[in-house]
């Protein structure tokens, strides 16, 4: 039950939101067969600061990036 | 007995129940334990694995014994904790775990059993040939409540609070607590899982500020939210806790229970504590309680739980518990196992005494005394022996939020190590009012950061003398319980130390000590204590287990709240749906839509009506609701380029007034959806997604627009539920729609297939869009969904000389295996990439990096040995395969899978049964024979090209 900033419309439910994951940077499809599955499906999982895609769907629907502590769950600066 | 005067009971409210079809009655304000003590009912239940007989123990949320079936104004709960259930007038309740009762059980025989049956026993003697075969047997044999046939009526309700301050407990240190708080200036929430707020305070004498306590107690709450009979069962994520609060008392009459949500700045955990069992042989005879429960019955419901009482202690609280029975009439004794027990008058005072065992027929009849060696005893007679074994802080939830503990040696108890989270009360080891008043205070201001206040004024205690811990008894052939839900004896605890388990959480796991209903409230402490002994550990270093929520039981059904049924999932209507049901239509649901899966005439059967409905959109006309397929509108000058990123098909030079089939893959390659995408304008799109997938594939162009081309100039706008689409399909299809007077040109060179155009019926906009899904000659008219009505009503009208007829989604199934178009989910799965549906073109032509273009480059995507859609002819004309049937080869000497059925039905305009398949290398093995094998079934079936029906597609273009 987390409670989650949206930078548009405030702290809400995490019920009104949607995770996306980590952020991956998108690599053109000249890169290698490794360089693209390491973009499609290796994630750092890291405990502690996570940079991490939210989507506040049940609100205003856009997409941000929170940095949370996957830990303690606080939502970090 | 209950006696004459006493109690928070209404007197005047009389309810009368059944134990066992017997009659009997209490009072407005007992509870289920309460009322059946009262009557002097000493057995409630049977144990878990033994059956033995099992009274009252305890009087609140910690009984370990007394869980009971309970049928009231046609609910059902067959595992009601009867401590916390109030009495009800007309309840039915009966013990569980007994045939044909509890009071007569036929498996208390299992008792005698019982050196067979150490801890473990399953795991060691149930293994051959399987453990599943055992276990029906023995679960019947194990357990509790029978759980009913009945589905869930009740509605729980879900509420969410915020407070500035919680406040978990309402006796005087929570109380002190919710006053100082408050006196901040801050909002503060307290919590309370009794009826009444107060504790202790409830019966307390002494005086707080000059006023009688339980008056202070009242006053304290002046501007508190109070929750009472709510239950905070867990600690959750920032400082979020979930409580469920027991309405069967609520004002407005009984209702179901209702689960908060509450987020606080700070917390105040004054949750108490709970009163030990003292371990020594046959300790589980009914007539045995904790001595702090029999104070409670009696303060609480005026109800004297024996007259003839032994209080067997190890601490100074029982003191007080011995001294309000004897006031009550009771003869009372004390053993108390310290050697310098101390006179109390009207009472006899045994020093370094203990119970060595008990005795009597479905009740105590005697208990022996003596020092803890068992060297001498003395048999004294007794119906009641109450017994401390000292106090275990209620822990949990300070536990839960991540609060740590640490062993208190002077206390024998586990006690908060307090830093930065604030406890207060005898949840800290407080044993006396004072303390507990002054630490809630201080919690208080702390929880506000306010300046000083003065706290509440009450007498000093008493000093306190030290408890002598003791952890069972050295008398080896007995049997000493720990755990009484789980029966579970100091003896099994040894057990599995000898056998290796020397971590409490491997003990609980062997034993199942204290993972029954009551979650080991009054086992843990005792049974990691006997862990430490047999391992020579330090209790401290064997620590106790992980508390998790809950802390109560909850009903799952409480946590669903109103998600469940049409209230989490509600099925979509079409705009015309009472026309549909008006045509007989069956309605099912597709993807979330009640859709007509067929319009059965009367006596026709749903094959019958397929057939018919098949053939009539094939060679006359039919008229197909296609309201719920998706219609996203894409606008902007970036429209163009965006959508070609997005689709795995070109779309960037599709004319305005064109349309094109496209598939949507995910950034994996895999097929996502399928659809027809249309150009409306040189910078508008209309896409149709999947009925089932519309939500998705906005959702996609979202999250691509948003994280990875925000700079592109692109909108997207759901409009499905803004129009209403109608099909009409056969090879009558124009003549139909050309009677709508549209003014649309519907010559095939004005609107070949796959075309559209934008026209108005009358006043109203319509869209018709040449496309077919049939195929035959088919158009799709769309109308702003409140001419929905009126346009069917006109379609078939229309189409009455032409034999227009309704076909729902089963015949269009048919029609569409015939053509080999694919649905997504049916014939594709999370593997299936274009390639392997034959659409190879874009793959080639499209220089862009589309979604998942890379991934379809990868050697795992250019295999030649992937599996291909392909069409599959049985061998035997008059049998439909299953879909999901493998398709088999042997090969040296074994068989394996090349792949299965996705779809399969029996064709109507071609009299025999046809399926469509992903099989390996499908695409190479045209003419080939294969093996089909379905529930140890083998059959065979010819691989052909995915289209049975007009290949050519002459139908299609007319």
């Amino acid at each position: 039950m987390l409670a989650l900033p949206c930078p548009h419309c405030g702290t809400r439910d995490e019920a009104e939101f949607q995770f996306g994951g980590e952020p991956a940077v998108r690599p053109p499809s000249s890169v290698s067969d490794t360089v693209w599955a390491d973009y499609l499906y290796m994630r750092r999982n890291e405990k502690g600061a996570h940079r991490e895609l939210w989507c506040h769907a049940g609100g205003c629907g856009q997409w941000f990036v929170l940095t949370r502590d996957t830990a303690t769950h606080a939502v970090l600066p | 007995m209950r006696l004459a005067v006493g109690g928070r009971i209404d007197r005047g409210k009389m309810l009368r129940f059944t134990w066992n079809g017997r009659a009997l009655s209490g009072f407005a304000g007992d509870t289920i334990a309460s009322a059946l003590l009262a009557n002097d009912v000493k057995i409630v239940a049977r144990s878990f694995k033994y059956h033995r007989p099992r009274g009252l123990f305890a009087a609140w949320v910690d009984e370990p014994n007394a869980v009971v079936d309970v049928r009231w104004n046609g609910q059902h709960d067959p595992n009601a904790r009867a401590t916390l259930v109030a009495l009800r007038d007309g309840m039915v309740i009966t013990g569980v775990n007994g045939f044909p009762s509890v009071d007569r059980d036929v498996a208390a025989s299992l008792d005698l059993l019982h050196r067979f049956l150490p801890a473990g026993f399953y795991y060691k003697s149930f293994m051959a040939p399987s453990w599943h075969y055992y276990e029906p047997r023995i679960r019947a044999m194990a357990g509790l409540g029978r759980v009913g046939e009945a589905t869930e009526t009740r509605s729980f309700e879900t509420r969410n609070a915020r407070s500035d301050v919680l406040v978990i407990g309402a006796g005087p240190a929570g109380l002190a607590a919710a006053k100082a708080a408050r006196a901040t200036g801050a909002s503060v929430l307290l919590v309370d899982d009794r009826a009444a707020l107060g504790g202790s305070l409830l019966w307390d004498t002494a005086t707080i500020d000059d006023v009688p306590a339980h008056a202070w107690a009242t006053a304290a709450i002046a501007g508190v939210r109070v929750l009472s009979r709510t239950t905070v069962f867990g600690a959750y994520d920032q400082g979020s806790f979930a409580l469920l609060e027991d309405r069967a008392e609520a004002p407005e009459g009984w209702a179901a229970p209702r689960l908060w949500v509450v987020r606080a700045k700070r917390v105040i955990f004054a949750t108490g504590a709970i009163e030990r069992p003292l371990v020594f042989p046959d300790n589980d005879r009914p007539g045995i309680m904790a001595a702090s429960a029999v104070l409670d019955y009696l303060r609480q419901y005026g109800v004297l739980a024996g007259r003839q009482v032994i209080v067997a202690t190890n601490n100074d609280s029982a003191y007080g518990v011995a001294e309000a029975l004897r006031d009550a009439g009771a003869a009372v004794e004390i053993a108390d196992a310290r050697d310098d027990a101390p006179a109390i008058p009207g009472i006899k005072v045994r020093s370094a005494t203990v119970p060595l065992g008990t005795g009597g027929r479905g009740g105590l009849a005697w208990v022996d005394l003596g020092p803890r060696d068992g060297s001498r005893r003395d048999r004294v007679s007794a119906d009641l022996l109450a017994v401390s074994g000292g106090w275990s802080p209620a822990v949990h939830l300070f536990s839960q939020a991540g609060g740590a503990l640490q062993w208190d040696a002077d206390l024998a108890a586990f006690v908060p190590m307090q830093a930065g989270q604030l406890v207060a009360g005898s949840v800290t080891g407080a044993a006396d009012l004072a303390t507990c008043l002054a630490q809630g205070h201080a919690a208080g201001l702390a929880a506000t950061d306010a300046g000083d206040l003065v706290g509440p004024r009450t007498a000093a205690a008493s000093p306190v003398r030290p408890i002598l811990p003791l952890w069972g008894l050295d008398l080896p052939g007995t049997r000493q319980w720990v755990d009484y839900q789980n029966d579970v004896t100091a003896k099994d605890v040894r057990l599995a130390a000898s056998e290796g388990y020397r971590s409490v959480e491997h003990l609980k796991r062997y034993t199942t000590l204290g993972m029954a209903t009551d979650q080991g409230k009054t086992s843990n402490v005792n049974g990691l204590a006997i862990l430490a002994d047999a391992t020579g550990q330090a209790i401290s270093e064997v620590g106790t287990t992980k508390f998790r929520p809950p802390f109560t039981p909850v009903p799952l059904a409480a946590i669903a709240g109103l998600r469940h049924g049409a209230l989490f999932a509600p099925l979509r209507h079409l705009p015309v749906h009472d026309d549909h049901l008006a045509l007989g239509a069956e309605m099912r649901d597709y993807g979330g839509w009640a859709r007509p899966a067929c319009y059965r005439g009367i006596g026709e059967t749903t094959e019958a009506a397929i057939k018919r409905e098949a053939a009539n959109a094939r060679f006359r006309v039919g008229l197909f609701d296609g309201s719920s397929l998706g219609k996203i509108e894409v606008y902007g000058p970036d429209a163009a380029a965006f959508l070609n990123l997005m689709y795995y098909n070109e779309v960037a030079n599709l004319r305005p007034g064109r349309l094109r089939y496209c598939l949507l893959l995910r950034e994996t390659g895999v097929v996502f959806d399928d659809g027809v995408v249309g150009r409306l304008a040189a910078d508008r799109y209309l896409l149709s997604p999947s009925s089932s997938h519309t939500a998705g594939v906005l959702a996609m162009l979202e999250l691509w627009h948003q994280t990875e081309y925000p700079t592109m100039q692109v909108a997207f706008h759901d409009v499905t539920a803004a129009w209403a689409t109608f099909a009409i399909s056969g090879p009558k299809s124009r003549d139909v729609v050309a009677g709508l007077g549209s003014g649309a040109d519907l010559s095939d060179q004005a609107l070949p297939h796959m075309a559209m155009t934008e026209n108005f019926i009358g006043s109203v906009p319509c869209r018709i869009a040449r496309v077919s899904f049939t195929g035959e000659r088919s158009y799709e008219v769309s109308v702003p969904s409140g001419y929905a009505q009126s346009l069917w009503q006109h379609l078939l009208d229309l189409g009455a000389a032409a034999g227009i007829m309704p076909y729902g989604i089963e015949s269009l199934s048919v029609l569409r295996a015939e053509k080999g178009y694919i649905l997504i989910g049916t014939d594709t799965d999370g593997m299936t990439l274009p390639v392997d549906l034959g659409l190879e073109g874009p793959l080639r032509a499209k220089k862009i990096d589309f979604v998942g273009k890379r991934s379809l480059l990868t050697p795992d995507a250019t295999r030649a040995d992937r599996r291909q859609l392909v069409g599959l002819l049985p061998a035997d004309p008059e049998t439909v395969p299953v879909p999901g049937s493998h398709a088999v080869l042997r090969e040296g000497g074994a068989s394996r899978s090349l792949g299965w059925i996705t779809t399969a039905c029996r064709s109507p305009v071609l009299q025999r049964s046809v399926a469509l398949g992903m099989i390996e290398s499908g695409r190479a093995r045209m003419g080939e024979e294969i093996s089909l094998f379905h529930l140890g079934k083998l059959s065979r079936a010819r691989i052909v090209a995915p289209c049975f029906y007009d290949p050519a597609g002459e139908k299609l273009h007319g």
